[in-house]
């Protein structure tokens, strides 16, 4: 199957990225080949939901190479995150070079700890490229594991080698391509920042929203889509515990759609406003009164918005 | 960029020149670009191209900003600097101009001209001047006739203190050592006995001896110290305390990394970083130039709000524990003071209250704001003087470990707790 080549320029990536339907700024399209060209991994950080684990997705798909995935939480270890031997296994082995009376410690050693009965975890699976294109490495959510593992993945990054006692150091052929994440529940150590290429993903502007929904979610009529795109604009400029993403708006588009909306009305927005906000006192600052306002001056908006470009249309 | 009459090869030499000089200029402002970082810089425009403006700017920011809030540093110098190429030759102009770029630390607020005084009075330089002030210390010999001087001392209330006592408690507190509270993580580490089994040793051992049998190697749980905010409250109501308690304040924030400090007034200040400093005395200082808002109204609502909006998420997370130090007098309503209230416990593993107007003995909650904080808090505790800081110690230290029945916050009624003043 033949790869996609690296992207030669920025306008290359942000075509490869609008290909798997994610529309990314010029920013971080720019990002994303810096990264790419000088070999250092991408740091994301942003508020949840705003698209940062779905640039590694769009770009594994996007260059054809798989994606390795590790996906973060606290007590993380290197049993879990690079290697582990497969101890039952071992154990059966000495059992049997026991029973057949082949017990010599070296050569015992020797059969044991080979590649065999070693279980490879994803960040030892990032630095095998076998086949000769080396995957997209996407560690996700950094921020929930602690500091001892921040420490031992500066190591790994700064040479793509892990050493392993019994077996020796393996070193990536060809280095992968880094995306980390991070919700910024926790600051990351400069160190680790330092050695990436950070970008904060912020929420897109409107244009943009409105052209992600229409290919995330095209079921959804036109006019929906803008007054959905519109209302979570408003949204987000009030002072709300948490402000909607960027999955969100989708998920709300899609939900409308399937209810067989094609405008928003103040009833269907509060049967669905679960899907927007996911804390009850954000939930109850959006009474009656206040959706049924909000829904009458988007639907203003759209209208004279969907006037005006039929107007400079006509030109 | 101007078109010049020079050949391509000196272009190329003058912008990355420019560089250079940009990257000085944030230098100065107050981000951290070493020179590996100017290299990248310059190979990163090498990658991109210049020939468009916006290109040029993302490539500088991608390689140049590591968290989010320098942005806005790197924007207003990128802004201007990169205006006009004519201005890089007059780097003296650009020294000036940018002088309004720096970090809050230019930015100089009228101090009330009491704490400035006291904060003085703090150097070791002026020791005669406060000597010469104060009243003098026949008092304390009063009230030292059954108890020795320091024991006094432990049970005096900071608000009634001399400033020679001051000094003292300010040494006294400056030695003490706090417990940081810990709690259980989800690391390992070996041990003879235990209740979890370590495979990889056990495997280890198995092949070392290869005797046939097999000896069980086991591994228990870490102690980790857990993630201590401390919101202090620093209005006029509880200004005679404010001195004592930064003191202490900076001692907790010495004794351990992850310990996270924000004063309030009538807005929120996060002064973490000022105190880094192991002098208090600079610490406290950098404190004083950072913050605005003292001796001046409450609005304990509204900063609640605040920080559950800004930071509550960045820091409360991974089990944390929030001391609260205030006298809960707000100027501001009560209900939004309960709900406020109420998120913040349940963003954090315990709440622990602080109030130096538990040092009456009789202390009932009357004051609308107080009942409607208390039954969000887990532990009501008095700070008004010595023994309740020492105290603290081992309520920290308890403070971490698991209620014994999860999800039920009992609060204490006030007086219950803390022992007779």
């Amino acid at each position: 199957m033949p790869r996609h080549p690296v992207p030669h320029s920025v306008d290359d990536v942000a075509q490869l990225l609008a290909s798997q339907q994610y529309i990314a700024g010029r920013h971080l399209a720019t990002t994303l080949y810096l990264a790419m060209r000088m070999g250092r991994p991408l740091f994301l950080e942003g508020e949840a939901g705003v698209g940062k684990t779905e640039v590694a997705k769009a770009l594994a798909t996007g260059l054809e190479r798989r994606m390795v995935r590790l996906q973060c939480y606290e007590g993380l270890d290197i049993a879990n995150a690079v290697y582990e031997w497969n101890y039952p296994r071992q154990m059966i082995e000495i059992r049997l070079a026991e029973a057949a009376g082949q017990a010599s410690k070296d050569r015992l050693e020797a059969d044991i700890f080979t590649d065999r009965f070693l279980i490879k975890r994803p960040l030892l699976q990032a630095l095998d490229s076998a086949d000769g294109h080396p995957p997209v490495l996407l560690i996700d959510e950094l921020d929930r594991a602690d500091e001892p593992f921040e420490a031992y993945l500066l190591e790994v990054l700064a040479e793509y080698q892990v050493t392993i006692p019994e077996l020796g150091t393996i070193r990536a052929a060809q280095p992968p391509l880094v995306v980390i994440t991070s919700n910024r529940t926790r600051e990351i150590h400069d160190a680790v920042k330092r050695r990436c290429f950070y970008h904060w993903v912020d929420y897109p502007d409107k244009e943009r929203e409105l052209e992600i929904v229409r290919r995330k979610a095209p079921q959804a009529a036109d006019t929906l889509s803008r007054e959905v795109v519109a209302f979570i604009a408003r949204l987000r400029g009030m002072t709300l515990y948490k402000a909607p993403g960027v999955a969100e708006t989708i998920d709300w588009a899609a939900a409308l759609a399937a209810l067989d909306k094609t405008v928003l009305d103040p009833e269907a927005v509060q049967a669905t406003l679960g899907v927007v906000l996911k804390y009850e006192d954000d939930i109850a600052r959006l009474d009656a009164e206040t959706v049924a306002q909000l829904v009458g001056d988007v639907r203003g908006e759209v209208r004279d918005e969907v006037r005006g470009e039929a107007g400079a249309g006509w030109q | 960029m101007a078109m010049s009459t020079t050949a391509p090869g000196d272009n190329a030499a003058k912008l990355a020149e420019n560089v250079v000089h940009f990257a000085r200029v944030l230098r100065r402002a107050g981000m951290p670009i070493g020179p590996a970082k100017v290299l990248d810089a310059l190979q990163a425009l090498q990658v991109v191209g210049v020939e468009r403006r916006d290109d040029f700017y993302f490539a500088l920011s991608t390689v140049l900003v590591d968290r989010h809030d320098q942005q806005v540093i790197f924007d207003q110098a990128f802004e201007l600097f990169w205006r006009d190429p004519s201005r890089v030759q007059q780097s003296q102009q650009l020294r000036d101009l940018l002088g309004g770029v720096r970090t809050p630390l230019a930015t100089e607020s009228p101090v009330s001209p009491r704490v400035m005084q006291a904060m003085q009075a703090m150097q070791p330089t002026t020791p005669r001047k406060a000597a010469s002030e104060s009243p003098t210390p026949e008092i304390s010999f009063d009230a030292t006739l059954t108890m020795s001087r320091r024991e006094a001392l432990h049970t005096k209330d900071f608000a009634a203190m001399t400033p020679e006592e001051l000094a003292e408690t300010r040494r006294l507190i400056a030695t003490m050592r706090m417990p940081l509270p810990v709690i259980p993580s989800r690391r390992s580490r070996a041990v003879l006995q235990g209740n979890r089994v370590d495979l990889r040793g056990t495997m280890s051992r198995m092949i070392k001896a290869a005797d046939g049998f097999v000896e069980w190697r086991y591994r228990t749980r870490r102690l980790r110290p857990a993630t201590l905010v401390i919101l202090c409250d620093i209005s006029g109501s509880m200004d005679s305390y404010t001195r004592m308690l930064l003191h202490f304040i900076h001692a907790v924030s010495n004794s351990g990394s992850r310990v996270h400090t924000f004063l309030f007034g009538t807005r929120l200040s996060n002064i973490t970083r000022a105190l880094r400093d192991r002098d208090v005395d600079i610490a406290l200082a950098q404190v004083t130039r950072q913050v605005a808002d003292w001796a001046g109204g409450t609005r304990i609502g509204a900063c609640l709000r605040e920080f559950n909006r800004g930071w509550a998420r960045r820091l409360l997370g991974q089990g944390a524990v929030v001391l609260l130090i205030t006298d809960g007098l707000d100027s501001d309503d009560a209900d939004e003071l309960g709900s406020e209230m109420e998120r913040l416990s349940l963003s954090c593993r315990r709440l622990i209250w602080l109030n130096p107007l538990l040092r009456y003995a009789g202390f009932e909650a009357r004051p609308g704001g107080i009942r409607a904080m208390l039954p969000h808090v887990d532990l009501f505790l008095p700070v008004h003087n010595l023994n309740s800081l020492t105290g603290l110690g081992a309520v920290l230290n308890a403070a971490g470990h698991r209620q014994s029945s999860p999800g039920y916050r009992t609060p204490y009624p006030a007086g219950e707790l803390h022992g007779n003043v």
